[in-house]
């Protein structure tokens, strides 16, 4: 029985890659992600974290 | 530099907030009405446009769309405005989204309570308006990116991201979702069927959730919590991380609301990891909002704005917690079909968007009317009772969504079914739905008391329609600094961040839908599995136009306690005709996936009186009657054409089958009349209950006669 809700994917060709290429976008993106806020300026986040309150409202 | 002078519009920004308050006050009222009726059916009143089935989509489309919807836009109008230093683009464009989305919940009043249903939940409305939707929202974006492009302040703030993120998503969901094949004016078929309509749909549904209730709030979060509290953003890295960890992630979890189901095993498993994922940027986002009042909480107990969106956040963080936690299988075995669901989308409806709502409501009067709030104790009696309003609601439903499930799943020492009847498993929880509704109508109070402090906070001022600021002209040519990074471009360049995060929220659609359209050629087929009868067509569509989907599904899971109940559990091949699948979400009847098969078979008189009044034949049943299916004529003049749009979605009719159908409808009609007539009941055989009699008999029997293909 077990057969109709199994096993409907094995018939793509190639399908063994999509595991390996998520995983290479995720690490690939998230890391480069936190690299990059690890990386700017104090100043700059200063700049624009003030951003909502300098509206002179 | 020389500074411009301009104006803020603040006039559309006041026409939605009187739209958010009024369909709020509106939605909720439904709401209750439908909650009352789950405790005395009688408040359907036997009308047909009352009952359950049909008030429910109007409650969930009237507090999504119209109360949060002119929320987003209303918060969107002001933050966006002021964060760019710029007016909206387009005066214009401003007038006719906020007519164009009130005449879109016009036609939607004007549609649900009388039937006119795609019968797929949160996307119930029926094509002309979905088209009208389409270009509402494009009319939204393009003055949303248009008042971009002329800023006069450098950088994009997070918030507009989130606002970008929102027209860019839910723009691919609507279209993508809604598509479907007219069949006349008010009618036509999804394009998709069975389990690939049921991946679209809830790929849909999910994000409709991430993309409407969650990222333009987080938006809101993001400008108006820093603005009550006066100070920045408790880690304005975070938020970048945030953003795009939550967009990106967002987008795959949808499977998670078909767990157990017959969709594919690797679909199910991505969305239940998708959403434990889910909770790292949710939680982060949550975190960032509560800890931007760090060393601000003194005023938390004085701003009654503040404490409104404390306990917003503090729900967000709830709700985004537990979600996850309701994709794990096991939890999900529990929780799914039971009222546990609905407890959980009302600690975010009620908790995230209401009071964030109301927190950016009290900042706001006051601020456009130039004056002081009317009344801060009135605020705080708000704050309280709408606090126990939420607790009133979500405990007796965690409390029921628990018990059912137990009473459900639940077996003697034979081995039998410990609540073989399913009505004993509702009946029990009569006293939490009371309870459910006592909570909800608290929570209403508090609104009205709301509505009330605004109206006389508003008279007290004078409202300023056009608010004068000044600020610099962007320089047209900026010299990047030397070794900047290449993010700092992109937060310039709205049009390139709003196609990123297209590309963001693409990838897991892209893989989650292509490899269902492949499945179609995966799912083995049952050969025994025949398209509907045009009588059964017509009453699958009557089935639809009453909206028994909101309480009923058709979806049997693997497990011991439901094969017991219902039989053998469903299988993908027995959906392939199905526009649109009926899988439902919430049983708050019995699963009727196999309502016509021998195990739970019931004589065709049955389903007469049952449809009559419930409660002859199951005392204590809280199903609303439906007298008029008797009285009205079934209307044959579309099925021709019917079964001529399911032939063209693939349903294999033979060729000119359309020009039989209704002699084939009739004599089928006939014969179930005859039947009645032979345990004494006198009926037409052209009356709809004849019609879904044949469908609800049809459901499931496939299957028994059952040749394995493929």
């Amino acid at each position: 029985m077990l057969k109709f809700v199994k096993h409907h994917m094995e018939t793509i060709a190639g399908i063994e890659i999509y595991p390996l290429v998520s995983f290479v976008i995720f690490f690939t993106f998230f890391l480069s992600l936190f690299a990059y806020v690890m990386l700017m300026k104090k100043n700059h986040i200063k700049e624009l974290e003030n951003i909502p309150l300098t509206d002179n409202d | 530099m020389e500074l411009e002078k301009f104006s803020y519009d603040n006039s559309i920004v006041r026409k939605f907030i009187i739209a958010t308050v009024v369909f709020g006050v509106v939605g909720m009222l439904v709401g209750l009405l439908a909650a009352l009726q789950l405790v005395w059916p009688s408040l359907g009143f036997a009308t047909d446009f009352l009952t359950f089935g049909r008030i429910r989509p109007l409650h969930t489309n009237a507090v999504i769309f119209a109360f949060v919807g002119n929320g987003i836009f209303a918060g969107v109008y002001y933050s966006l405005q002021r964060l760019l230093k710029a007016r909206m683009w387009s005066d214009m464009l401003s007038n006719v989204n906020f007519w164009g989305w009130q005449i879109i919940i016009l036609s939607a009043v004007l549609t649900l309570p009388f039937g006119y249903t795609t019968g797929k939940e949160y996307a119930e409305l029926e094509w002309p308006i979905d088209i009208a939707i389409t270009l509402l929202w494009v009319v939204f974006g393009l003055n949303m990116i248009m008042t971009m492009v002329k800023r006069r302040e450098r950088h994009i703030y997070v918030a507009i991201w989130f606002y970008l993120a929102t027209f860019v998503t839910v723009a691919i969901l609507h279209i993508f979702n809604s598509f479907e094949l007219p069949v006349s004016f008010l009618k036509s078929y999804s394009w998709y069927a069975g389990v690939q309509d049921a991946l679209v749909q809830w790929w849909y549904g999910h994000n409709a959730v991430a993309f409407f209730l969650t990222t333009p709030y987080l938006g809101l979060m993001y400008y108006f919590v820093p603005k009550a509290a006066n100070r920045p953003v408790y880690s304005y890295r975070l938020s970048i991380i945030h953003f795009w960890a939550l967009i990106f992630i967002y987008i795959w979890a949808g499977p998670h609301h078909l767990l157990y189901t017959a969709l594919p095993d690797w679909a199910q498993s991505l969305g239940v990891v998708f959403s434990i994922m889910l909770i790292a940027p949710s939680w982060g986002g949550m975190l960032n909002g509560l800890l931007t009042l760090r060393g601000a909480w003194d005023r938390v107990r004085d701003s009654a704005v503040l404490k409104f969106m404390v306990v917003a956040i503090t729900c967000y963080g709830m709700t985004t917690f537990e979600g996850p936690m309701m994709s794990l299988k096991s939890v999900n075995a529990i929780s799914h079909f039971t009222d546990w669901t609905i407890a959980h989308v009302h600690i975010g409806g009620l908790g995230w968007n209401g009071f964030l709502t109301f927190g950016m409501l009290y900042f706001l009067v006051p601020k456009m009317w130039g004056s002081k709030l009317h009344s801060p104790t009135l605020a705080n009696f708000h704050f309280w009772i709408g606090t126990l309003g939420i607790i009133f609601y979500a405990i007796p439903m965690y409390w029921a969504g628990f018990a059912q499930s137990q009473m459900w799943t639940d077996f003697t020492d034979d081995g039998f079914l410990a609540n073989p009847i399913f009505l004993d498993t509702v009946t029990k929880l009569a006293p939490m739905y009371a309870m459910r509704a006592f909570g909800g109508a608290i929570y209403i109070i508090g609104v009205l008391v709301m509505v009330y402090n605004l109206i006389m906070t508003a008279k007290a001022g004078s409202f300023q329609k056009e608010e004068p600021a000044e600020a610099a002209a962007l320089t047209p040519v900026y010299t990047p600094h030397k070794g900047e990074h290449w993010h700092r471009a992109l937060e310039r360049k709205p049009l390139i961040l709003t196609v990123l995060a297209l590309v963001a929220v693409s990838i897991g659609g892209l893989f989650e839908i292509i490899p269902t359209m492949l499945v179609k050629s995966n799912i083995p087929t049952i050969s025994s599995v025949r398209p509907y009868t045009p009588l059964e067509l017509e009453g699958r569509d009557l089935y639809i136009k009453e909206g028994c989907y909101n309480c009923h599904s058709q979806m049997i899971r693997p497990f011991r306690s439901e094969t017991e109940r219902y039989g053998e559990y469903s299988k993908a091949g027995e959906f392939v005709y199905d526009h649109p699948f009926q899988w439902g979400s919430k049983r708050t009847g019995p699963d009727l996936a196999r309502e016509g098969g021998s195990k739970l078979r019931k004589p065709n008189s049955w389903h007469y009186n049952h449809m009559l009044d419930p409660t002859i034949l199951s005392p204590g049943s809280i199903m609303p009657p439906y007298p008029w299916l008797i009285d009205n004529e079934l209307d044959m003049s579309l099925t021709a054409k019917k079964i001529n749009a399911m032939r063209t979605l693939g349903v294999p009719y033979p060729v000119g089958y359309e020009n039989r159908a209704v002699a084939d409808l009739q004599a089928q009609a006939d014969a179930i009349a005859s039947d009645l007539a032979g345990s004494g009941i006198e009926v037409a055989s052209d009356r709809e209950i004849i019609a879904l009699i044949a469908y609800l008999q049809r459901l499931g029997r496939d299957i028994e006669n059952e040749v394995e293909t493929k």
